[in-house]
């Protein structure tokens, strides 16, 4: 049992001239919570394990004369496209799921506030990660290339690194949306696999076996148009698909989600 | 200060709030005295602006909470000790506090030295804290930004009785330096011993309220002799209104005088004594029957 006291007399009621506190320490403390929970620190080591396996894989199992750093890129990236969205999710979902929304809430009466600095620190620690991986890819070209006996071959350019870049950040950013629109962390994971995995399976059947489906997919399938960024080639049309169904399956559904957010009671 | 005025939430059709109005007065520890479900955490969530009220308002030095430009360096606030991420360790709940509110780092060792919380405590996960230390890590967490006024929702859930009484020094020695501190609790003898001012609520309303002195006093004189029957007929004669319950006797006259009117009747007392807080206990008796008769599980439901 402690015997010491709190020695800092209370202040007297006098009115004190306070500085609001500034978005950027928002930030700061957001990018903090990210990474010092048990979860958050072993997505985020997972996720970079899981890269340094694929660079592995990808030296050992690609055939030399073919290799290339889109391959390496790619499988480095492939574990990222389920790392950083689960990160969107958890970033939201822990504050209601475990309940630290009563303090930060509390801390910080202005949810709008939070929510942004939540959003744009995902997006950074998106964008970190993909350049994280792209350099441990360009590694592994080097790498992979010496060990073949090949000069490297550097087929990514630099708009396709952005085109990956936003098709990452987009996986991000659905994450982050059924983070508000959930606010349950298993539940907004479970969403997130359903759309990720089961969706483009359901989609993909039905474009297979209906013709007007399969003319509507680009349209309303959020997923197959997004995909289409890892391709490079992207028509007019593409772009269209993809604003279109990320209107109906991004935009609209984080709105519905950020309203939610500041209604909503931490129980 | 904080001033409560005509607050009243309504979910759907019940009403967990129902007109509540008082002030938590400066240099003082307000009691919040209630049964579970009764209104207390709601109304504490209204005043710290996470629930929005239905009608009426809650100010803390005259301004909305949501109107404090840094909250946590004006009000400390522990509203459940359990709601932390069970995956962060305890230093670091501290240090998301401490940045938040732009504090030196140093600030984190000094609130854990003063809760009593160990350096080796501290880098345990919350996962593992018991709700003793969960409630010394909210009360930490309350008091790292040194504010002045203090909002504590059953802060003493979970302490062992030392702990108790720690927390019972540290809230009196907080208003003695002047600070206000407003603090909930369903037992009568917990705010009882600590409070200056009680208030009391039940079923979203407020039943009682005052300061200890002036609601225990209320409570008058309570009897036993062996001919109570006796007494209670002279004490009538007198003019005395009396309330004979079981083999005690209950007036709102003074010992005194029912000392004087029983040796006038020649009735032989067995007891005598100002009936302390019992008033207050037997009110708070009904209220928490009552609203065990509403539905324990309901009550329980609204009180997390």
């Amino acid at each position: 049992m402690s015997t010491t006291t709190i020695e800092r007399p209370a202040a007297t009621a006098t009115p004190v001239v306070r500085e609001a506190i500034p978005t950027a320490r928002l930030m700061g403390v957001e990018l903090q919570k990210m990474f010092d929970t048990r979860a958050g620190f072993w997505l985020i080591t997972g996720g970079a394990i899981a890269s340094l396996v694929a660079t592995i894989a990808t030296i050992l199992f690609d055939p030399h004369n073919a290799m290339d750093y889109g391959d390496f890129a790619s499988a480095v990236g492939i574990p990222l496209t389920i790392v950083l969205p689960i990160m969107g999710i958890l970033n939201v979902t822990s504050e209601w799921s475990q309940r630290t929304g009563l303090s930060t809430f509390t801390m910080v009466p202005h949810r709008g506030r939070v929510i942004v600095a939540k959003l744009v620190t995902t997006l950074f620690v998106g964008a970190v990660s993909i350049a994280f991986a792209l350099v441990v890819g360009a590694l592994g070209n080097l790498v992979g290339s010496a060990i073949a006996g090949i000069s490297p071959r550097w087929d990514l350019g630099v708009g396709q690194m952005l085109l990956i870049l936003l098709a990452d950040g987009l996986g991000m950013l659905m994450g982050f949306t059924l983070g508000v629109l959930i606010r349950n962390s298993a539940g907004a994971i479970v969403g997130y696999f359903v759309y990720a995995l089961v969706l483009p399976g359901i989609f993909g059947a039905l474009a297979a076996y209906q013709d007007w489906f399969a003319r509507l997919q680009g349209w309303i399938d959020f997923q197959f148009s997004s995909t289409r960024l890892y391709d490079a080639h992207l028509t007019g049309t593409d772009w269209a698909h993809l604003g279109v169904s990320g209107l109906i399956w991004l935009v609209i559904p984080l709105l519905v989600g950020l309203r939610l957010t500041m209604r909503s009671e931490v129980k | 200060m904080i001033t409560i005025e005509s607050l009243t939430k309504r979910y759907g059709t019940h009403l967990a709030v129902d007109d509540v109005t008082f002030t938590a007065r400066t240099g003082r520890i307000t009691g919040f005295l209630g049964p579970n479900g009764a209104g207390k955490s709601t109304s504490m969530r209204v005043m710290v602006g996470l629930t929005r009220p239905t009608s009426g308002t809650a100010l803390i030095d005259g301004r909305r909470f949501a109107d404090l430009p840094n909250p946590g360096l004006d009000v400390g606030v522990l509203l459940d000790a359990s709601a932390q991420h069970a995956g962060r360790t305890g230093r670091e709940v501290l240090s998301i506090a401490a940045r938040t509110m732009g504090l030196p780092r140093g600030r984190v060792d000094e609130m854990l030295a003063a809760v009593g919380l160990t350096v080796d405590e501290s880098e345990r996960r919350v996962r593992n804290y018991s709700l003793g230390m969960r409630q010394r890590l909210g009360i930490a967490a309350a008091l790292i930004g040194d504010p002045h006024v203090l909002i504590l929702d059953e802060p003493a859930n979970g302490l062992d009785p030392a702990g108790i009484r720690w927390m019972r020094d540290m809230l009196r020695g907080y208003a003695d330096r002047g600070g206000t501190v407003l603090l909930s609790s369903h037992l009568l003898h917990e705010i009882e011993v600590v409070a200056d001012d009680i208030v009391v609520i039940g079923n979203g309303r407020i039943v009682a309220q005052g300061t200890k002195e002036e609601l225990l006093a209320a409570a008058g004189t309570l009897v036993r002799a062996r001919d109570l029957p006796a007494l209670a007929t002279a004490l009538t004669h007198a003019g005395i209104a009396n309330n004979l319950g079981g083999d005690t006797l209950r007036t709102d006259a003074s010992p005194e005088t029912v000392g004087d009117v029983a040796l006038r009747a020649g009735v032989a007392l067995t007891e005598l004594r100002a009936a302390d807080g019992a008033g207050l206990e037997e009110m708070f008796l009904e209220l928490t029957a009552a609203s065990q008769r509403d539905g324990h599980a309901s009550a329980e439901g609204q009180a997390a």
